[in-house]
């Protein structure tokens, strides 16, 4: 499923790419994308978390697997609320900074940041350091606070969440980065990938009313996958989730997981808390969906020490 | 003389536009642009905020702007009205721009309406004391011109920026970005929108009648100006009686038949001085002495006043008793089926509580037009009717950032005091209740924990409950009222969680805080 869908992706970049760019022979456009023996799964650790980015992308085939010349990239960080990134409840800046300049380096045309946040979003792109880090970089920082940004869309087998309004921007870009921090979360267990696209909806009351887990489950059903799930670890809130109270609940674990299989990512992400895909419901859920693979022992992983 | 007479209209109408100007912009600032300290600099001469400030504050020189009024007054008359009032700015914008649609006003002398005035500023004194504000509130000039701006003004400015947006992000560009916004009710629009429709109606067929009948500034200053130094003095002997100077009068208190000047209701426009054609108009110094007494049957009038200030009073005993009634809204649903009776509404942090913050707040709206998260909305009937109008912490409308202490920053009246961050996050504005019978976890079986997750203080947690479900616990000690759970909170009509509004505001205690257990390091190696 996973690997088909990689191919389908790389498939459909190369086209694009293979479009914009006929002077290349079609069999070069074709070998640039995912050779079929690449690393499902990469894990780093012991570094920053822009200088572990660059070791763990490249050995995933560098950016340029994912981001085809003219393509539009939307970065998707947790952005929810209006505390400093010492605090860990949102995605470290340094990060989301060094992903959308691989993606302009990979020939990227325009990448968008948003997320729909939480406390006030003007305040949570400031206090996160997240619109300043990923204009530096030259991205276009979006607003997702209005409910014309969002469209409705239909999930087609999911089981509670059967439609849902996408940020416009989701639906419009060619690449979809998903930039999750790792968190503990007080209704959801854990936040990792799969829960970080409740930011990416317009109506999260719904999925709260209806079982939170399986419309988290359900979401990632829907068409629009992220192409990279990139889990920064470098602070992590391992208590008061998801806002935090203080710096007391924070841990530095200096770690980054990114794979496109999104259960596969969450999982890891969570066994660094000690726990399994089961102790997740969304975790379980979704791999009982046959979104993603829960069983690591079956994925090939890169483990790097910085 | 008259040249240099004829400058202090021009000055008039400088500093009374670019006053109305910068007020306007604090008002349909929704990117808080405008530096606090600005604000309150800008304010510092409005009467009613500062003076409520001033006696609240234990007489701070910070809100002695109404003394510099005051002062101004007794020396050159109703400078405020012409100045600083941007009622009365908008009310001679009004005025000139319906000059356009029809005949040019031609004013002329009336008698002064002192029943009216003295009704309405005793009214105002009496509610006063009887602890309302409910009138100074509704006749302010200054809040009345707050809650036009607030409330139609940057609703109108919204929809302007929503569309002008639009277009942008069509082409890309990202620096102007839609507003979410709500309009107010209803029933709270209809105020600033029938005062806006009477302040036109005023402006564009009595000139300054408001300002001279109703507002009870203008009939403060008025009784001062009657004395004031610097008068407005007709000479009989150049007069010829043409009514030039009548006619251009819009407080119409020019009387070309005994060549008075009825100060206590000049708005010191100066438009009269540069209409002579025979210099027989000036504004110079007078002593005390030549007061001439203008209104012979002032005792009269007087009594009048009082009568009819004591029938009002005994009217408005019954309003009293009217005010208790609370008003809900709601329609049936699956889930959140118990209704929420609120006994107190929240009042915002560094407002002290409902006694201090009714008592002081004008109902400028100023903070609720500043407040970034829009939980601050105009109330209706929240406070009892006397304090209508009065801005409340509306959880449907959104929470109160934990770390925001812009409405005191910006509050002119000292309604709400200037907190700072750490102040603030020990105030407790109200406690969270918690009703697990609406709740999702409870009623559904199913994890939500969106209260918890908005909870800033963790004064609203997680706890095991059977079957592997997580239900909110609450402890109100570290509760700060902020309301986000309330907020967050999905169930409908009624909602499982709400914070009950501190009649007199407390302290939170911290929320205890141990570092957490390294359970992962990076020299460890990795679990999978």
């Amino acid at each position: 499923m996973k690997r088909r869908d990689f191919i389908k992706t790389g498939l459909a970049a190369g086209v694009a790419a293979g479009i914009g760019f006929n002077l290349l022979p079609f069999e070069k456009v074709f070998s640039a994308t995912a050779p079929l023996d690449a690393y499902d799964l990469v894990a780093i650790k012991g570094g920053k978390a822009d200088a572990m980015f660059d070791r763990g992308i490249k050995v995933l085939g560098g950016m340029g697997r994912f981001v085809k010349k003219g393509q539009t990239v939307v970065v998707k960080p947790n952005i929810g609320w209006s505390v400093e990134p010492d605090r860990a409840a949102t995605t470290n800046p340094l990060l989301i900074k060094r992903i959308i300049e691989h993606c302009y380096q990979a020939g990227a045309k325009t990448v968008y940041v948003f997320d729909n946040t939480c406390d006030n979003w003007i305040k949570c792109y400031q206090e996160s350091g997240i619109e300043k880090a990923a204009k530096e970089a030259n991205a276009k920082v979006a607003p997702a606070n209005s409910e014309s940004y969002f469209q409705e869309v239909t999930i087609p087998g999911a089981k509670v969440l059967k439609s849902a309004k996408v940020h416009e921007l989701i639906l419009e870009s060619d690449v979809f980065i998903n930039v999750p921090v790792l968190k503990n979360h007080g209704s959801a267990d854990m936040t990792v990938s799969m829960k970080n696209l409740m930011g990416v909806v317009w109506d999260r009351r719904f999925w709260h009313r209806n079982d939170l887990h399986q419309c988290i489950a359900d979401y990632c059903l829907y068409s629009k996958k992220p192409h990279l799930n990139i889990v920064d670890a470098y602070r992590v809130m391992l208590k008061n989730g998801p806002r935090g109270v203080s710096t007391n609940d924070v841990q530095l674990f200096q770690t980054q997981i990114i794979s496109s299989d999104i259960v596969a990512a969450d999982v890891a992400a969570v066994a660094l808390f000690g726990k399994k895909a089961e102790d997740v419901k969304h975790i379980s859920l979704a791999s009982q969906m046959k979104i993603g693979e829960k069983d690591l022992s079956k994925l090939k992983i890169a483990r790097i020490n910085m | 003389m008259l040249m240099t007479l004829s400058v202090l209209k021009k000055i008039r109408v400088i500093v009374s536009l670019v006053f109305l100007l910068a007020t306007t912009i604090v008002f349909l600032d929704f990117r808080n642009i405008i530096p606090d300290s600005w604000i309150k600099t800008l304010l510092y001469f409005q009467f009613i905020p500062s003076l409520l400030n001033f006696f609240s504050s234990s007489l701070a020189i910070a809100a002695s702007g109404f003394i510099v009024i005051l002062v101004l007054s007794f020396l050159f008359g109703r400078i405020y009205c012409s100045f600083f009032c941007p009622l009365g700015t908008m009310m001679d914008i009004i005025s000139r721009i319906s000059e356009k649609f029809k005949k040019r006003k031609i004013f002329r002398f009336s008698k002064a309406r002192n029943l009216y005035r003295y009704g309405f500023l005793g009214l105002t004194i009496i509610f006063l004391f009887m602890g309302t504000t409910i009138l100074v509130n509704l006749l302010d000039p200054f809040s009345n011109y707050g809650r036009i701006a607030a409330n139609i003004g940057k609703p109108l400015l919204l929809y302007l920026n929503n569309g002008l947006s639009f277009l942008l992000e069509k082409m890309n560009i990202y620096t102007i970005y839609r507003e979410e916004f709500i309009l107010p009710d209803w029933t709270i629009l209809l105020f600033p929108l029938s005062f806006l429709m009477l302040i036109i109606y005023f402006a564009t067929f009595h000139g300054r009648l408001y300002c001279n009948t109703v507002c009870p500034v203008g009939t403060i200053l008025g009784l001062l100006s009657r004395f004031s130094l610097f008068k407005i003095k007709m000479f009989k002997t150049s007069c010829t009686s043409c009514g030039d100077c009548s006619s251009t009068c819009k407080a119409s208190c020019i009387d070309i038949r005994n060549c008075t000047v009825d100060m206590s209701r000049c708005v010191a426009c100066y438009n009269c001085l540069s209409s002579c054609p025979e210099g027989g108009i000036s504004y110079e110094l007078s002593g005390f002495h030549k007061t001439i007494k203008q209104n012979p049957s002032g005792d009269k009038s007087k009594r009048k006043a009082l009568q009819i200030l004591f029938t009002f009073l005994i009217a408005a005993i019954p309003l009293k008793s009217m005010t208790q009634g609370r008003h809900r809204r709601g329609r049936p649903h699956t889930d959140g089926t118990i209704p929420i009776h609120k006994k107190h509404p929240v009042t915002p942090p560094g407002s002290k509580g409902l006694f201090h913050f009714t008592t002081l707040c004008t109902s400028c709206h100023l903070c609720v037009t500043s407040c970034p998260t829009k939980v601050l909305q105009p109330s209706l009937f929240e406070y009892g009717f006397e304090g209508i109008l009065q801005p409340h912490l509306d959880s449907n409308a959104g929470f109160c950032n934990y770390d925001c202490v812009i409405c005191g920053q910006v509050c002119p009246s000292a309604a709400i005091h200037t907190l700072t961050l750490t102040e603030k996050h020990k105030t407790q504005i109200g406690k969270v209740q918690l009703v697990l019978d609406n709740c999702v976890v409870f009623t559904r079986h199913k994890d939500c924990g969106s209260c918890a997750e908005h909870c800033p203080t963790q004064a609203v947690h997680m706890i095991p409950w059977k079957k592997n479900l997580k239900i909110p616990e609450i402890n109100n000690e570290i509760c700060v009222g902020c309301g986000a759970c309330e907020y967050a909170c999905p169930t409908k009509p009624y909602k499982a969680i709400y914070v009950e509004g501190n009649p007199i505001h407390l302290i939170a205690k911290k929320a205890e805080s141990k570092q957490t257990e390294q359970i992962f390091s990076p020299k460890e190696d990795f679990p999978f």
